[in-house]
């Protein structure tokens, strides 16, 4: 079973999936640094707790493990431990930087 | 929902992360950005929730929904904190994101090792001849991203505990620099050992001993991320904290190789990227180098240059003095620091740039990238007190005209004005850029007393023929002035 599957999902020029990814990889940090280069100093820490809410993006790992009916309990818990940790970046992530944004005002009011 | 739309909706989610950060460029779009990332977010949480491979049972639901829920206590309270403490907020919010990912690498690596055993075990029991692949969830190139997903995740995790104890100033924790003979080489030793675990791990994922070797590869991590920060002196707290946000985002890119999943590889670079930057412009703006901030102990040099035993002499003033002073003036700078935080000077110093903007006289706010515990740090509490971030002005562009401002008010900031950074050699901060308030006609300082401050260097400035001190806590201070300045009529 195992064998057929695999010849049938690897045709003959396919990429292999590692590359493909170091490929996503390569292309995001590019875009990344040329974005992040041009953030305004003045925001420099809302930016800190916008990519801290965005890193939490461990949450996908997190609820495959939580939720996977085939895992055994404890590696369900830890994968709920893990959940519970990026949930709270997330809720935390984005309301302090809306709350930071909003202070920021040009000229009086 | 199939597989298929799992992955539409990341490409969604990957892009809207892309312009969240691209909306942070300007005050004027960054509102758009908050929404970006949350409606990204929402849509990788939905849409891994419903995909195939998560159980559909009340059971599996709950092991979700429960710590979401739990989740939303803290993570408000964490949202709310005061403003002098979102450095430490953001040390703890990377703790939590390299728990998470250590987390979820330790079980993904205990499950596929059980995996296929299971399967190996059953085949070795069936011999049939015809079945000749076991399941190999443990590949060599897996095995490798799920030891850096977890040492990137457990170190930066204990790392970023520390980091947020000494920005809380709790007792247990030095403040300064804690270091000891062939600290370097303790270190090099255990990061050899974790490499040498992790390669004999890599090479040989299934076998009897993996489990052990994977658990030594946490125990190492665990400690090495506390072991790297605590010979780092507070000053340098805001390179650290931008090198342990990009070290979660690290983490989260290998959690991406080793779920197959691009979304996380995308988000995690971006947020790695972003830590990368700030790191580096925080070294460049105290002209030291990434392994100097790492294994350098700046405390150390610094206290030996204090001190060289010379009586210097400086003038002093009250709060009518200063008011005089400012009232006179037609260009203000004041140079916030650290000592503005601690103090919540951020209020009263908004009193005195309205006194001072209604008399006519143009104020505006020098402020040096390393001001304050983070990046950033100063210009958010100034813009709490509803300071326009239009009189924020950054080092480099305030510097040229510094000879034209009559009068320089230094608050609570230290070496960032210390003109020794320019000419003295044997200076421990010799060669970081500094705001040049020495230019400036007059310069006045308010501190608590002639002390040296956090890095323990004596500065010049404070000696000057034009400077005068103002001693006191700088809220209390300011407010002083304020009531001076009011109570000599609002000019004309």
């Amino acid at each position: 079973m195992t064998l057929q599957l695999a010849a049938e999902t690897a045709p003959h020029a396919a990429v292999p999936i590692p590359v493909l990814f170091l490929m996503v990889l390569m292309l995001a940090s590019f875009v990344g640094l040329g974005i992040v280069r041009r953030v305004s100093p003045l925001l420099h820490t809302p930016l800190m707790s916008l990519t801290n809410a965005i890193s939490a993006i461990a949450v996908v790992g997190a609820i495959i493990v939580a939720g996977g009916e085939g895992y055994p309990t404890w590696a369900r818990v830890m994968g709920s431990v893990a959940l519970f940790a990026s949930m709270t970046n997330i809720i935390s992530g984005f309301l302090i930087t809306n709350r930071m944004l909003k202070m920021f005002k040009e000229k009086g009011r | 929902m199939n597989l298929y739309w799992t992955h539409i909706a990341y490409l969604l989610a990957a892009g809207l992360f892309v312009f969240s950060l691209h909306w942070m460029n300007t005050p004027k779009t960054a509102k758009k950005s908050v929404l970006a990332g949350s409606v990204a977010m929402a849509i990788a949480v939905i849409a891994t929730w419903m995909s195939p491979g998560i159980g559909t049972s009340l059971e599996s639901n709950l092991y979700i929904l429960v710590p979401i829920l739990l989740a939303i206590g803290p993570g408000v309270w964490l949202a709310n904190v005061p403003l002098t403490a979102v450095p430490q907020r953001t040390a703890l919010s990377h703790a939590f994101g390299g728990l998470a990912a250590g987390l979820v690498g330790a079980a993904k690596f205990f499950y596929w090792y059980d995996v296929d055993a299971t399967s190996r075990a059953a085949l070795a029991l069936s011999g049939d001849p015809l079945v000749d692949v076991a399941s190999n969830e443990l590949t060599h190139f897996r095995t490798i991203a799920i030891v850096f997903e977890v040492v990137l995740g457990f170190l930066t995790f204990t790392g970023s505990i520390i980091a947020a104890a000494k920005l809380q100033e709790l007792k247990w924790i030095p403040q300064r620099p804690w270091v000891y003979k062939g600290q370097n080489l303790v270190n090099a030793l255990a990061f050899c050992g974790c490499l040498v675990l992790a390669s004999v791990l890599a090479m040989n994922p299934h076998a009897d001993y993996a489990p052990w070797v994977f658990g030594g590869i946490i125990l190492l991590s665990l400690n090495f991320g506390w072991m790297l920060v605590m010979p780092i002196g507070g000053a340098d707290m805001p390179t650290v904290i931008a090198i342990l946000n990009s070290y979660a985002g690290l983490a989260a890119v290998a959690m991406g190789f080793v779920l197959d999943n691009p979304l996380l590889i995308v988000a995690g670079a971006l947020d790695g990227a972003s830590g990368l930057i700030l790191s580096i412009i925080m070294c460049k703006a105290m002209n030291r180098s990434f392994t100097n901030v790492l294994f350098g102990a700046f405390g150390q040099v610094a206290a030996k240059a204090a001190g060289d035993g010379q009586e210097k002499t400086h003038r002093s003033a009250g709060a009518e003095e200063a008011a005089g002073i400012l009232e006179a003036a037609q260009r203000v700078v004041i140079v916030p620091g650290y000592g503005l935080a601690v103090s919540q000077a951020q209020h009263k110093v908004r009193e005195l740039y309205d006194a001072l903007t209604r008399r006519g006289i143009d104020v505006r706010f020098a402020i040096h990238p390393v001001a304050g515990r983070m990046p950033g740090h100063m210009n958010v509490l100034l813009a709490e007190a509803d300071i326009p971030y239009d009189r924020l002005v950054e080092m480099d562009d305030i510097n040229p005209e510094m000879p034209q401002v009559d009068v320089a008010l230094v608050i609570g900031a230290n070496d960032v004005t210390n003109p020794a950074a320019r000419h003295d050699t044997n200076s421990p901060i010799y060669g970081m850029p500094i705001i040049d308030t020495d230019k400036a006609h007059s310069v006045m300082v308010i501190k608590r007393s002639m002390n040296p401050g956090f890095a323990g260097i004596d500065n010049e400035l404070y000696y000057l023929d034009k400077t005068l001190m103002l001693f006191g806590d700088a809220k209390g201070f300011v407010g002083e002035i304020v009531k001076a300045l009011s109570g000599s009529g609002s000019g004309h």
